[in-house]
């Protein structure tokens, strides 16, 4: 009777102590959520995401925090679903009682989460392409990469240079690729460009030799595909194979080497928009955004022993633009950093310059991107 | 549409068509002996072109698939005898249930062996820009590699199946196992042999199939149900069905691209099967006296 009478004061004691502790670790810290797609179909993407969130969280938790608080993240892999990114972003919300929440990786994802973190007053700074992120604007929801109607007029543009006006696009059935080909279809007429067939595929497809053989047939000058997911790699292979060879441009969603190396011989001459990352070296030492790529492709390398893809750049930038805010409002609330980040003017990313406002949740602009090509296994500036 | 663009279609189906095919075989194998449909198939090809792809890096590619297929086969085994050789009272449920169950921890425990990216096999001969003329289509050298070894492959079964003792007996299996048992025929040791057999055709079919496809842990899933569609068409069971099965399926995809938008690709196997069901239950080349002695 004794011994359980102890039990029962110790017990008492422990949770004492353990919500004292609790209350006392939570004014001290800022919570912060993540949504990536570390596995999956879009894992090229979410992996170096959630690399490059611990290893920042890591860094500024090491130089004190922010404003004298840690940061603590909490990171849910999402499996590039958008059902696990709702279920995920209820449970940040819920019970985690986040500030904000970086990521999903898709466009897929966030458009599923969009509306809830905008209703549940939580800041949303997706890692996600799609202008239909940010166009409506929703008050709390903010992205990190360039537009993809920007992306798809640097493509068009390029394309007038080379005299090309018949193409054939293709693109995956998930958010990116759909909204990617939507923002092609309605810029076309006024660039000049006749799309002459247009075709989705599965995210999972592996063989796409039957739709490069219709768009063949179609006799297009260019294809363009529009996707995030492997089937990046076996378009160009596929290409060769049937001995197409006409230009291929990809999206935005090619920025990560492994792609290039897993389409090996058939990836060279691609051309796809991009941020600067990917070719750091090769700009002038005087671009604003210089130091900061050459410092996060060599904290990133040396530390993960892989090569920099843009789409940890674009966690880079929505971890940097979440902390300068923080930092801006002085407060950890929500309403203020909101505030901070929607005022944050020329703040240079790995994206490209930064220039938010209350109708711009994106912030770049068309020159945010580079044209950029493969050669011999790298990626380099595409000179006509 | 022109003459070459119809042989490519047909080729690129007959491609496709040909790996369902030996997906559906690997189900058939498992089914004749044990009356169950092994729904971790798919997983085997994902396990073997993986663990290839691993190897491939210290060893010659031939060698590396030889690894391959060991590791499969051991994977097979180690099937058979843990969970399906023991089972106290071996219903065809449970042990359906139990393969799909096995299905997700192999793809769990290969996430975990190797990660989430993408890889690939190198290309058997020629590389990823290499293309040969046929008669005006073009097809990849390793599109050849898979005819031919997919081709190989089906003899070699059908060999294996008429003419050796071992093949016999698995056939007596299947037919009735307890007669066979009364012939003494170790039909246990019969069921762990199907897993061999359908583990090493499915790893080598992973492999072959790994350069132009690429492979990725999750990536047996969507095989396994195009093998398991082909093999329902084609009356399970029947290999020689699950070959012309594969052919219309894949050939039916690749031609429906040229007349319809591309993502109606998958329904249009899903809609042959329906039909087939519905006007021919036991598949193409099903006897309905044959299904009606099977449990499932």
């Amino acid at each position: 009777m004794a011994f359980r009478k102890l039990c029962t004061i110790c017990l008492a004691g422990a949770l004492a102590l353990f919500s004292v502790t609790c209350k006392k670790q939570s004014e001290n810290v800022i919570k912060i959520g993540a949504l990536f797609a570390v596995t999956g179909g879009a894992s090229f993407l979410g992996a170096p995401e959630a690399n490059t969130a611990k290893m920042l969280v890591d860094e500024i938790n090491a130089a004190g925090g922010i404003n004298g608080k840690k940061i603590e993240l909490i990171i849910k892999d999402t499996g590039s679903s958008p059902e696990k990114a709702v279920s995920f972003a209820k449970q940040l919300i819920e019970e985690e009682k986040v500030l904000a929440i970086v990521g999903p990786s898709t466009s897929g994802e966030t458009m599923k989460i969009k509306s809830i973190c905008d209703n549940a007053k939580v800041i949303l700074i997706s890692c996600a392409a799609a202008e239909v992120i940010v166009n409506p604007v929703a008050k709390y929801v903010f992205k990190s990469p360039q537009n993809d109607s920007q992306a798809a007029e640097k493509i068009f543009d390029t394309m007038k240079q080379m005299g090309i006006t018949k193409i054939g696009i293709i693109n995956d059935n998930g958010g990116f690729g759909i909204a990617g080909r939507d923002q092609l279809k309605k810029l076309a007429p006024k660039k000049g460009i006749t799309i002459l067939a247009s075709e989705e595929y599965d995210s999972k497809a592996t063989d796409l030799t039957g739709v490069l053989t219709k768009l063949a047939a179609k006799k297009v000058q260019a294809v363009v595909n529009w996707s995030i997911v492997p089937a990046q790699s076996i378009v160009p292979k596929n290409m060769k194979q049937l001995n197409m060879n006409v230009p291929l441009f990809q999206s935005h969603g090619f920025g990560n080497i492994k792609y290039v190396k897993e389409a090996g011989k058939a990836g060279e001459g691609i051309i796809f928009p991009c941020g600067r990352l990917l070719v750091a070296d090769q700009l002038p030492d005087n671009h604003p955004q210089k130091a900061l790529l050459v410092k996060y492709k060599k904290d990133y390398e040396s530390k993960y022993n892989e090569e920099v893809s843009t789409f940890g750049g674009h966690a880079y930038d929505a971890i940097t633009i979440l902390f300068e805010g923080i930092k801006k409002a002085g407060v950890a609330e929500t309403d203020k950093v909101r505030e901070a980040i929607e005022n944050l003017k020329g703040f240079a990313g790995t994206a490209g310059i930064f220039k938010f406002s209350a109708t711009d949740h994106c912030g770049l602009d068309i020159n945010a991107f580079e044209m950029l090509t493969v050669k011999d296994g790298k990626f380099v500036l595409y000179k006509k | 549409m022109t003459f070459e663009h119809v042989l490519q279609y047909l080729l690129a189906g007959i491609t496709i068509g040909s790996i369902y095919a030996i997906v559906a075989i690997g189900f058939n194998i498992i089914y004749n002996t044990t009356g169950i449909i092994n729904f971790a198939q798919g997983e085997f090809l994902m396990v073997g072109a993986m663990t290839a792809v691993t190897f491939s890096r210290l060893v010659p590619l031939p060698l590396a698939i030889a690894i391959g297929i060991a590791v499969t086969v051991a994977v097979g085994v180690l099937i058979d005898f843990v969970f399906i050789r023991n089972l106290k009272k071996p219903t065809v449920l449970n042990m359906i249930i139990v393969t799909i169950g096995l299905s997700i921890i192999i793809r769990e425990v290969a996430l975990h062996v190797w990660d989430e990216k993408v890889r690939s096999l190198p290309y058997f001969t020629g590389d990823e820009i290499s293309s040969i003329n046929i008669l005006g289509a073009y097809i990849s050298p390793q599109a050849l590699w898979v005819l031919g070894i997919c081709a190989t492959m089906v003899v070699l079964l059908n060999v294996f199946f008429k003419y050796s003792v071992m093949g016999r007996s698995m056939r007596a299996c299947s037919a009735n196992p307890v007669a066979a048992r009364l012939c003494g025929i170790n039909t246990k040791n019969m069921v762990t042999m199907s897993f061999v057999l359908s583990a090493a055709i499915g790893a080598l079919a992973g492999c072959v199939m790994s350069p132009i496809t690429q492979t990725q842990y999750d990536c047996g899933t969507s095989l396994a149900i195009k093998g398991f569609t082909v093999a329902i068409l084609g009356g399970l069971g029947n290999s020689t069905g699950a070959i012309i099965g594969g052919l219309i399926v894949g050939i039916l995809e690749e031609f429906s691209i040229s007349v319809m938008p591309l993502a109606y690709k998958d329904a249009i196997a899903i809609a042959i099967l329906l039909l087939i069901m519905f006007f021919r239950p036991s598949g193409l080349f099903g006897k309905q006296e044959v299904s009606a002695l099977k449990e499932f």
